[in-house]
């Protein structure tokens, strides 16, 4: 108090309790409510993420137990009558498939566009480019699906069939005449819905790498490549991976364009290029309408190792980051 | 190793603004010359000419020219990337790169150059480190992140690594204002040691510190905000600091400025 007074040579302001200026009330309405708010919030969250699981996890259990089948192996999906017998062997194996070739896809794309947005581009063309990159993210899942329903499929049986011609040998990318309703293409076109995401978040990053780190790069001779493999790169490496599991989220729980897309069928193709096999979202989107209440407990079984899946990916990609944190540019 | 400078009638531009106007000067090679003056005054800005930084930021650009030795560094097949593996250069704020390890800074410089064998690597890295009195405080952690050292130990970092390229210049952006005293000595008595080899040019706010290392003193000035900074006076740094021929130098020097 005399501190304050003396420096602004003001009379401290009349005060109408018997109070010291330092002491009084530990802490301010203001202070509780906005405690009570956010402790409030957290604990609401922790309810919400409590009541899913448990409510995903009592339905689950009584679909497996009413497996007659083997639930991880089964190639079927049978959840209905008194001999229900399904798996997720199909459903697992396309939507994985299907989201690596989506990542494998996008991934270096976003990155290069990233890279020319934030390095390369004059600032009179970075801004538009962002700018339609962003609105790429707005396009309704249904409209990718119908597009590439419509366009992408017919497009792409002149391509799978130069690639059977030169790949075939391989078997995985062996394809007979059709259309090209398969889990390859479903990877294009979830590719392309990623793309957005992954590539603004990492523009985000790769316009944060602070300048000294370039300077430093600069300095030493190093040309633009150079300096984008030694400074921005590096610095940017968790943030791209943060973005590519933003992406693998959402190729993983797509569902409206791959069900549009997809020529769903409960078998595991060694041909990515022809049609067939399905993801848990596609299949749980067609499925869901008509089940009766068992059936919907074999889908929400379903749903639920989708999340445990969705769990693991990003567990690995924060081990991935932790693994070199002493070398990441936010130490430094 | 250690060449000539001769800068004549240049000037810097930020967009529209000029920044500095119109200096010449001689910078002796195997010598230490400060750049001294007030904030603002464009001596960093005309020492990021020197090895075509300047031009990094956007807008920037040069006119006049910056002979080393015989060859124009603004001549018209000048490749600047090859310049500033000539022309190297320590900053104010230590910048090591914080993903690499201590051995994997000083050889990046290196590695940018060409391939080198792994044991030539590991000579010039050893050699370098022990040139930035550094080897002692390291050489048992060369693997570990370099942006685990002291800010004095960085800033010696960063000089090894500029230094492991074998430039002709070294230039140093107020390379201590970042560190407490005990680090400022380190380096500069590494600047003594390094100018047998190089030549230095190196920018400071520090008076005390141009009359320690240098042998040559450059003042620059600017007749106020905004207009373009200029060379004052450039003489040998006993003259500067006890007996200048301009007056400006004079007051700056003593404190009576303004």
């Amino acid at each position: 108090m005399n501190t304050a007074s003396s420096i602004t040579d003001t009379p401290p302001p009349p005060r109408n309790d018997e109070h010291s200026a330092v002491s009084g009330k530990a802490v301010r309405p203001g202070d509780r409510i906005f405690l009570g708010l956010s402790r409030g919030s957290g604990i609401a969250l922790l309810v919400i993420m409590a009541a899913i699981a448990v409510f995903l996890t009592y339905r689950s259990v009584l679909a497996i137990s009413g497996d007659k089948a083997n639930f991880l192996t089964t190639l079927d999906w049978n959840a209905t009558g008194l001999d229900p017998k399904f798996g997720i062997a199909v459903l697992a194996f396309g939507t994985v498939v299907s989201s690596v070739i989506a990542m494998v896809i996008a991934v270096p794309v976003a990155v290069g566009i990233a890279l020319f947005i934030s390095h390369y581009a004059p600032r009179k063309l970075s801004s538009p480019l962002g700018y339609i990159i962003d609105l790429l993210a707005a396009v309704p899942s249904i409209i990718y699906g119908l597009w590439g329903a419509l366009f992408l499929v017919p497009h792409l049986s002149g391509f799978y069939s130069w690639l059977n011609d030169y790949l075939g040998w391989t078997g995985i990318f062996s394809y007979s005449q059709g259309a090209a309703r398969s889990l390859f293409t479903v990877g294009i076109l979830l590719a392309i819905m990623i793309l957005p995401i992954v590539t603004s978040v990492s523009r985000e990053v790769f316009l944060q790498v602070p300048k000294m780190h370039e300077e430093a790069a600069l300095a030493l001779g190093a040309t633009r490549w150079e300096v984008i493999w030694m400074s921005v790169l590096p610095f940017g490496r968790s943030g791209v991976i943060s973005a590519s599991m933003l992406g693998l989220g959402r190729a993983l729980g797509e569902t409206m364009a791959v069900a549009t897309v997809l020529s769903p069928s409960f078998l595991i193709n060694t041909s990515l290029l022809d049609p067939g096999g399905g993801t848990f979202a596609q299949n749980i989107a067609s499925k869901f309408s008509e089940a009766d209440e068992f059936g919907q407990d074999a889908l929400i079984a379903s749903g639920l190792v989708l999340f445990v899946i969705t769990l693991l990916v990003n567990g690995a990609a924060r081990l991935i980051i932790a693994r070199r944190k002493e070398y990441s540019g936010a130490a430094a | 190793m250690a060449k000539r400078i001769d800068v004549s009638g240049l000037s810097a531009y930020y967009g529209s603004h000029k920044a500095i106007d119109d200096i010449s000067m001689t910078v002796e090679p195997r010598s230490v010359t400060a750049f001294i003056g007030p904030s603002g005054c464009g001596k960093s800005t005309f020492l990021r000419t020197l090895n075509r930084m300047h031009e990094v930021t956007p807008g920037g650009r040069v006119e006049g020219k910056v002979m080393l030795d015989d060859e124009n560094l603004y001549g018209s097949g000048v490749d600047p990337v090859a310049v500033r593996r000539t022309v190297g250069m320590v900053f104010q704020r230590p910048n090591p790169f914080p993903t690499m390890s201590i051995f994997d800074n000083v050889a990046a410089g290196l590695r940018l150059n060409g391939s080198f064998k792994k044991s030539e690597l590991k000579d010039v890295v050893e050699k370098s480190l022990k040139g930035a009195n550094l080897w002692n405080e390291v050489k048992d952690r060369l693997n570990k992140p370099g942006s685990g050292l002291s800010g004095g130990q960085q800033q010696r970092l960063c000089i090894a690594r500029a230094i492991a390229v074998e430039p002709q210049v070294l230039l140093m952006d107020e390379p201590c204002s970042a560190l407490d005293p005990i680090s400022t000595l380190a380096i500069e008595d590494l600047i003594g040691e390094l100018k047998e080899r190089f030549t230095i040019v190196i920018v400071t706010h520090n008076m005390q510190q141009a009359a320690r290392v240098s042998d040559r003193t450059a003042f620059f000035n600017l007749a106020a905000v905004g207009q373009p900074g200029k060379l004052i006076e450039i003489d040998e740094t006993e003259r500067i600091f006890s007996n200048p021929s301009v007056q400006a130098t004079e007051d700056y020097i003593s404190g009576r400025f303004g």
